[in-house]
């Protein structure tokens, strides 16, 4: 029961309280460029959604079997080196940044091969992103975190299974893609608002984007008072 | 040799007429998140740049390797293998800003401004231009940032740099050193630039 309780205050918390967007300023690129209208955000968001996932699944697995201290995968290739203490003791966390670059971009690329060739219409709607996904900071973003819950933390017991990882990716993607759809259905409206020239593109979107995080502020501590009302432990 | 703008060409046009900020809005995550104070502002600016200086002269020397397929892999490779020194040295001397920071140094990595230079630039022109380069955006980039870093600072906390220096009894704005406040300041900052730009552009035609 606990575990399902975190498990929903995990995902309320990446779509809405902290959203990736609004709360955290990661992914604003796209947020920008990409939010003129609605199924183009639809389409930009379906794909970071997608890719997001997909990395939380290999960063978590990577960093558990092979780059955190004492990995089983890293101990046993050691083994063959050294004596087993030494081996158990080798960190490759140093290492995270680069191979968490290394796997973003490269399953981006296999993802956009895999979907050309298999799911055409699927391409269609979002295959164009998928390219400028790889420099979307959501998705390492979505890694780092994970990362903190799984290396830095102090009782091995509240280190971050591979559930919890993919549930935080993926509402993650799903907080970005709300955050950029109701901006593209504002800036729609927009289109026929008479707004002054300096304004004009970029400008008004941040202080829309303001406006918008603003409001998103109304969901701070809903998780606490969640938490209780399920009987969770606080 | 090398073709395209000179060193101290490449070096002004960082600073202000292709701000990297404000004119070609790159690195936008950088500059809405670690714009709360001046402190985080300046430490963030000074890392992009060792970033930045250390990407664009390694490309540059390594521009004639390049295979065009793959060049955005090594720029990306690169850039990460710096941004881990940058992230064990802050972690090592100024553990506290590094706390403070958080995730947006390793975000460095996926920062627009680095790989677009790389591109722009030093792939393509050679060490000196690449440097000179480097230079003028980091101190277009460190502009942007403490140019919103006080606008937010001083109204939210009535301070700078941690000292006070509004009069006693000044009713912080809370709002601007949280998120919100971010997207304001930027959004009404970058409407002050255009508006600025636009009026001398109107000017010089009106002469000319």
């Amino acid at each position: 029961m606990d575990y399902l309780v975190d498990i929903f205050l995990i995902a309320v918390g990446a779509a809405l309280i902290n959203n990736f967007v609004l709360y955290y300023f990661v992914g604003i690129c796209p947020f920008i460029g990409v939010s003129r209208r609605v199924d183009m955000a639809l389409g930009m968001g379906g794909a970071v959604t997608f890719v997001i996932s997909i990395a939380s699944f290999l960063s978590w697995t990577l960093t558990t079997l092979v780059l955190m201290p004492g990995a089983p995968v890293t101990r046993w290739v050691a083994g063959f080196f050294m004596p087993a203490d030494i081996a158990a003791a080798v960190d490759l966390t140093i290492l995270t940044y680069i191979v968490y670059i290394f796997v973003i971009a490269s399953s981006v690329q296999f993802v956009e091969m895999y979907v050309r060739k298999f799911y055409p219409l699927l391409y269609k709607s979002f295959g164009v992103f998928l390219p400028l996904i790889t420099t979307n900071c959501a998705i390492l973003f979505a890694c780092l975190i994970i990362m903190s819950h799984v290396v830095g933390v102090d009782n091995p017991a509240e280190a971050w299974g591979l559930g919890k990882s993919l549930v935080l990716g993926f509402f993650g993607g799903v907080g970005f893609t709300i955050a950029i759809v109701i901006m593209a259905g504002i800036r729609e409206d927009l289109d026929l608002c008479d707004i002054p020239e300096a304004f004009k593109g970029a400008a008004i979107t941040l202080i829309i984007g303001g406006i918008l995080a603003m409001a998103f502020m109304g969901f701070t501590g809903v998780d606490s008072g969640l938490r209780a009302a399920l009987g969770g432990a606080p | 040799m090398s073709n395209g703008p000179t060193p101290t060409e490449r070096f002004i046009q960082g600073i202000l007429p292709e701000n990297p900020v404000y004119r070609q809005l790159l690195g936008l995550c950088a500059t809405l998140a670690v714009t709360n104070g001046l402190k985080p502002a300046l430490t963030m600016s000074v890392a992009v740049g060792f970033v930045l200086l250390s990407a664009n002269v390694i490309v540059s020397l390594i521009r004639n390797l390049l295979k065009p397929h793959l060049r955005i892999v090594v720029f990306t490779l690169t850039i990460a293998a710096f941004v881990t020194i940058v992230d064990r040295f802050l972690a090592a001397y100024m553990y506290q800003m590094s706390k403070a920071l958080g995730p947006y140094i390793p975000l460095i990595i996926v920062n627009c401004i680095i790989i677009c230079r790389c591109e722009v630039c030093a792939s393509r022109q050679s060490v000196l231009t690449a440097a000179a380069d480097a230079l003028g955006q980091t101190i277009g980039f460190g502009l942007a940032l403490v140019s919103i870093a006080v606008v937010r600072e001083l109204l939210g906390t009535g301070t700078l740099a941690g000292l006070p220096v509004m009069p006693a009894g000044w009713p912080s704005w809370v709002i601007m050193v949280l998120p919100p406040g971010a997207f304001l300041t930027f959004g009404l900052l970058l409407g002050l630039v255009n508006w600025i730009d636009a009026v001398r552009s109107s000017k010089r035609r009106r002469k000319g």
